[in-house]
Parts: structure tokens; C-alpha cells; sequence
């Protein structure tokens, strides 16, 4: 028993894993209210017992320590919860979508938690790449796979001229400036006929190579939900941008992010070029922003600035907040509870931004590191400070 | 184009400016003496607007129906219920947030600001839809051959002109004024001096904020109709206008106010004369894109701020 209740050992990471697992199926298969909210409870209570017996603490030190069999598991626990759905529409659908936001706010936290660039627009950036993709998909004969890349591209682009002024000013004034363009980008969606004005534009589906996402596959008698597709695709750019955003912060270049932030005019005297560093920050965020964004509208078949507002962006940044800011893992929890919860509990629904709104003032005002605090880097597997 | 219509615009220019100054004196008022931008200043103005408007109701109940007396209830009600609002959201939000980074304070009012207008629409009653706003003021008009002067207008006009001179006044007059810029100079040393730091901050916001609500009033009683909604492009709009002008600056406030409603207005008319087709709603994508390029050529505004870093 000892011998498997040890940092050392996988076996809480793994455990954890199961048990989180198990709970993620319940919830998503629990179909009145009163189960969801009794689960609910049920998850608030035995996360609060379980870190007053150090059980939290344990279970994160065996995850850094066993890295790539804590990976696996996280993997194989979504892969699972897949297959629990697998002909079942909605829960597929929210699955797929909490794996594309996690990959929007990995942008966001590129640049908001490493580098320090502000970015109210997240969720505009996230737009151009849903209209980006809708407009060459509805237009244009290229491969979709292609459309993908140039969603990114092109929210990184625009990011790029937007960059300049952003570059320019420091503080409240860029702020200012992401701000301005993700109203003035809500603002023109509404307005321009040729996309759609306020009722927005369909979407066909995906297809690459041949594959037609859209298209549920038949084994005999079973009927899988065309999701599942959608599902395997956002984990993959999901496994992908999680292992940029780790590598990234794990090298030089998270270090000189980190510098860039934490004190710009000590940067720059010890030669680190400050606005390089905010460029890329800002722009790979926006290209994953847009890369996540082409792939929704394919998804859910429909595009209309009413999902791009100012508000939505806000509720991208509390979860990079609520997280903890600088933290993949952290944002990965925060995207799931805050995507799911108000779509299971009903009654949320309609009060939900005023929840968030003021759960991210008490963490402001109690816990400015967010639910799972950033925590230093650790180079050498088991050194302690 | 007639001279009544262009009178129209350059009319409607200045009524909107004006509004929009009222809240970039906000703005750069917080900004003076916290260095701090609190922006849920627009949803405070929403919220203002709105408790003139259940004043107006409970006026209505209780029999009282002169005009004049019911507006001036109503501006004292709102403009004193923010200012309390105001200095609340400065003691319990914004100071205990000084020594965290600034973006904290723009975050959690920012976050402020959804609740405050979430709250609106979800408990005021019918709060998601626009609510009529009373006719108060006298609907007497004068022709000018083409262009028609309404008095409503000339007066919500003078009164925004007159609660703008009254804030610059006290700052620069009064004793009052006089500490508010000492702490908006040097917070420390006013201190020293026997500042009442904590009570000039409250006040400021109090002040700030009561402008607010004036603002949300004249806003009512000029499109007479209100909704949840308006704080948030107004608490844009008028901070782009306090950027604008210079941040901490109040006569560049008042300026940045009136360019961004300028910009509107020449949005408004021009847009639609250069390129055929294109329809006047895209005004605010040309005032917001013409900020965010004016903010590269001008990263702190038409008056600039004074910024230097010791290290």
C-alpha cells in the first residue's frame, strides 16, 4: 500500500485518472437535474476531502513525475468517455467542442499567461477563422484540410496588423485596442450582407481525403454518431497544440516569454528583443485560435456573429483566470467545467455569465493563481527545491 | 446635400460627443488618481439610466407629475445612487487591487461590468427588452427652413456643457479639487501632507460615476428608450475617447468625446458617398478602425500623457 501511495508511483495519477474518467461519463450521461447537480456536489465535496488528505497534491506530483503514462491515461480517458457516446449526438458534440476551446484557449494562455499580451479578442480571432472556412468551403474547391490551415492563417494575420498598434502602446491602451477590434469585428459581421449579416452562413462538412466527417460510420448493427469523427480530430490538434504549448514553455523561448512579462524594461537591457517575442506570442496564439475556429464551423454546420461577441471572449479569458493563468492543465479543467456545467444544468444556462462573471472577481480578489496555480518549471525529474 | 440635413448631423454630432465626454471625464478621472481604468464605467451608466427610470415609476405611483420635479428627483436619485456605487466598487474592487498588476483591475471591472449587466437583464423586470423612456422635457421646436432645433435637445445639450464646467470647477477651484490633484500627482507625498488618500479616491469615483449616471439620463431622454445593453459600447466608446484625448487628461477627454463622435457622424455620411452600396451601420467598424489606427501613430493620445520609468 505504501509502496503505491507515492509521489514515485503512477498509481495515483492513474487512479485519478479512472475515477475522473468514470465521473465524466455519469455526468454527461445523467439526464435530470437533480443527478446533475447532486454529481456536481458530489465532485465539490470529494475534491475538497480529498485535497484535506493530500491526495491532490500527490496525484499532481505523480502526474509531472510519470509524464508520458499520465498522458496516455488523460488520452485513453477521453478516448473512453468517446466510445461511452458513441451513438449519442450531444454528449459527442460538447466533447468535441470543449477540445477545440481548450485549443483556443491554449492560444489565449500563449499569450496572456506567457508573454503577457493582452488579447480581449480571443474570441474574434476564434470568428475569423469559423468565416474564414465557411466562406472558402462555400466558394472555393479546395481541399478542407487546406481551409483548416487558412482559418489559422488568416486569424493570424489579422492578428499581425494588429499587433502594430498593440506593439506601439503598453497597459490600458492595448488593451483598448483588442478590445475596439473584437466589437468592431462583431459590428461588421452584423452589417456586411455578403456574410451573412446578423443569420450568419451555413457550412457543409469536413472531408479529407475522401473522409467525409459528416458521414456516421455502420459496423453491422452499429450505428456510430458522424461526431465521433469530429472528436478524433479536435484530440489530435488538441495533443498537438497541448505538446507545442508544453515545449514551448519548457525551452528558452518560454523563458525569454516569461522575462518579456514579468519586467519588459529589464528584458530589453539584458538584449532580449521584447517586441519578437510578443509578435510570436500574439501571433501562434491567433493561428491556433483560427485553426480551432475552421474546424468548429465545419462541425457544427453554421456560423453567426451572435457566437463571437465581446462576452464570449471574456468568458475565454476567465477560464485562462480560473485555471490558473500559465497552466495547460489548469485551463484544460477550467475549459471542461465551464463549457459543460451550464449545458447540463439547465438553470445556469441563463445565468451564466453572471456566474462566471463573479467567480472570476472572488478568484481576483481571493486567489489571484487561479484553482490550479502555475508551478515552477522543473527541469530534473524529482529534483526538489 | 441640404444645409438643414447637414445641420442634423453636426447637430446630433455634438448631442452624442457630449454623452461620450461625460463618460471619458470619467474615465480619466479614475485613471488621474489610481492609475487604474475601471470599466465597468458604462454598465455603471446603464445601471444609472435604469434607476432613473424605476424613480420615474415610483414617482408615477405616488401621484407626483410634474415634469420638472420628476426630473430633477430622477437626476438626483440616479446621479447619487451611482456616486455611492461608484465609491463602493473603488473601496471593495479596486483598492484592495493596488498592489496587483494592473490588468487585474481592468479584469475585475471588466467582470463587474458583466454582472452588473447581466443583473439588469435578468432581474429588472423585462430587463432583456429596450424600455421606453419617459418624454420629460418640453417638446417645443424652432425651423430653421430646413433644420428643426428641438428644445429637448438644446437643453440636454446645456446641461451635459454645464455638469462638465461644474467637475472641471471643482477641480480646479476648489480645496477639494486641489487635494484631488495632489493625489492624482503624487499619491505618496499627498499622503505626507495630510491627504485623506482613501477618502479622495472614494470621492473621485463617487464623482466619476454620478457623472455616469447624468450621462445615462441624457442618453435616455435623447433616443427615449433604454436597455441592458448600451453600457457596454458606451464604456468602449468612452474610453477609446479618454485614449484618445490623452488618459488623465480631462480636457482631452472632453476633445476625445467629441473627435470619436465626429468620427461617427463622417463615418455615418461619407461611407456611404465614397463607396456606393456600402450601408451607414458600418459607422462604428470606421470609428473603431480609425482608433485602433490612430493608436499606432499616436500610442498615448492627442495630449499626451507624461510617462517616464525610473528603474
Amino acid at each position: 500500500m505504501k509502496r503505491l501511495l507515492n509521489a514515485q508511483s503512477a498509481f495515483p495519477a492513474l487512479a485519478s485518472m479512472a475515477v475522473l474518467t468514470l465521473f465524466a461519463v455519469l455526468f454527461l450521461h445523467a439526464d435530470s437535474q437533480g443527478a446533475v447537480m447532486g454529481l456536481t456536489a458530489l465532485a465539490i465535496v470529494s475534491v475538497l476531502l480529498l485535497a484535506r488528505f493530500g491526495w491532490n497534491t500527490l496525484a499532481a506530483a505523480s502526474f509531472a513525475e510519470h509524464g508520458r503514462q499520465a498522458h496516455a491515461a488523460v488520452l485513453l480517458g477521453v478516448l473512453i468517455v468517446m466510445a461511452a457516446f458513441y451513438d449519442n449526438h450531444f454528449p459527442l458534440l460538447m466533447l468535441a467542442s470543449v477540445l477545440l476551446y481548450i485549443v483556443v484557449c491554449l492560444g489565449l494562455n500563449l499569450q496572456f499567461g506567457y508573454a503577457g499580451v493582452v488579447n480581449f479578442a480571443s474570441a474574434a480571432f476564434f470568428g475569423i477563422g469559423c468565416y474564414t472556412s465557411a466562406v472558402l468551403v462555400n466558394h472555393t474547391p479546395l481541399p478542407h484540410i487546406l481551409i483548416v490551415l487558412a482559418g489559422g492563417l488568416m486569424a493570424a494575420g489579422i492578428g499581425s496588423l494588429l499587433i502594430l498598434p498593440v506593439l506601439r502602446t503598453y497597459g490600458h491602451y492595448a488593451a483598448l485596442i483588442t478590445i475596439a477590434f473584437g466589437i468592431l469585428f462583431r459590428v461588421f459581421l452584423e452589417v456586411n450582407d455578403t456574410l451573412g449579416g446578423p443569420q450568419g452562413m451555413k457550412v457543409p462538412g469536413m472531408e479529407i481525403l475522401g473522409w467525409k466527417l459528416n458521414d456516421g460510420l455502420q459496423f453491422g448493427e452499429l450505428e456510430i454518431s458522424f461526431y465521433v469523427n469530429y472528436v478524433l480530430l479536435a484530440l489530435g490538434m488538441v495533443a498537438i497544440a497541448f505538446m507545442l504549448v508544453r515545449r514551448l514553455e519548457r525551452s528558452w523561448i518560454g523563458l525569454n516569454l516569461d522575462a518579456v512579462r514579468l519586467d519588459e524594461t529589464a528584458c530589453a537591457t539584458f538584449g532580449i528583443d521584447v517586441a519578437r517575442w510578443k509578435i510570436a506570442a500574439f501571433t501562434l496564439g491567433n493561428f491556433l485560435a483560427g485553426l480551432a475556429g475552421s474546424v468548429y464551423a465545419m462541425m457544427t454546420g453554421f456560423v453567426a456573429p451572435n457566437s463571437f461577441t465581446f462576452g464570449d471572449s471574456l468568458i475565454l479569458v476567465s477560464i485562462v483566470i480560473l485555471g490558473g493563468i500559465g497552466n495547460p492543465w489548469g485551463l484544460t479543467v477550467a475549459t471542461a467545467i465551464v463549457l459543460i456545467l451550464p449545458e447540463k444544468l439547465q438553470f445556469i444556462q441563463e445565468y451564466r455569465l453572471l456566474l462566471y462573471a463573479a467567480l472570476v472577481i472572488l478568484i481576483l480578489l481571493f486567489k489571484p493563481d487561479g484553482l490550479m496555480p502555475r508551478q515552477v518549471r522543473n527541469y530534473l525529474p524529482g529534483w526538489k527545491p | 446635400m441640404t444645409f438643414g440635413l447637414l445641420s442634423q448631423y453636426v447637430f446630433n454630432c455634438l448631442m452624442l460627443g457630449m454623452i461620450y465626454a461625460m463618460v471619458a471625464v470619467g474615465f480619466t478621472l479614475f485613471f488621474g488618481v489610481l492609475d487604474v481604468i475601471k470599466f465597468s464605467h458604462g454598465d455603471v451608466l446603464m445601471v444609472g439610466a435604469f434607476a432613473g427610470l424605476a424613480t420615474y415609476i415610483g414617482l408615477q405611483a405616488i401621484g407626483v407629475d410634474a415634469p420638472l420635479a420628476q426630473l430633477l428627483i430622477m437626476a438626483l436619485v440616479a446621479t447619487l445612487s451611482m456616486a455611492l456605487l461608484g465609491a463602493l466598487i473603488a473601496k471593495y474592487l479596486v483598492l484592495p487591487l493596488r498592489l496587483a498588476p494592473p490588468l487585474n483591475t481592468l479584469l475585475i471591472t471588466l467582470m463587474l461590468g458583466s454582472v452588473l449587466r447581466e443583473s439588469v437583464r435578468l432581474f429588472y423586470p423585462q430587463g432583456s427588452n429596450p424600455k421606453p423612456f419617459p418624454r420629460l422635457l418640453p417638446d417645443d421646436s424652432l425651423a430653421f427652413g430646413s433644420f428643426t432645433l428641438r428644445a429637448d435637445s438644446v437643453i440636454l445639450l446645456l446641461a451635459g456643457l454645464a455638469a462638465i464646467v461644474a467637475v472641471h470647477l471643482l477641480i480646479t477651484r476648489t480645496k477639494l479639487g486641489l487635494a484631488i490633484r495632489a493625489v492624482a500627482q503624487d499619491a505618496e507625498t499627498a499622503r505626507i501632507m495630510g491627504i485623506n488618500f482613501e477618502f479622495i479616491v472614494l470621492l473621485t469615483f463617487g464623482i466619476g460615476s454620478g457623472m455616469a449616471a447624468l450621462g445615462g439620463l441624457m442618453n435616455g431622454l435623447y433616443y427615449n428608450e433604454i436597455n441592458f445593453g448600451i453600457g457596454l459600447l458606451l464604456g468602449v466608446i468612452g474610453f477609446s475617447a479618454a485614449v484618445l484625448g490623452g488618459l488623465g487628461n480631462i480636457y482631452g477627454a472632453i476633445l476625445g468625446g467629441f473627435v470619436f463622435s465626429a468620427l461617427q457622424s463622417v463615418g455615418a455620411v461619407a461611407l456611404p458617398a465614397l463607396f456606393p452600396g456600402t450601408s451607414t451601420a458600418y459607422k462604428d467598424v470606421f470609428a473603431f478602425a480609425l482608433v485602433i489606427v490612430f493608436m499606432a501613430w499616436r500610442p498615448t493620445g492627442l495630449i499626451a500623457e507624461k510617462k517616464s520609468e525610473r528603474v
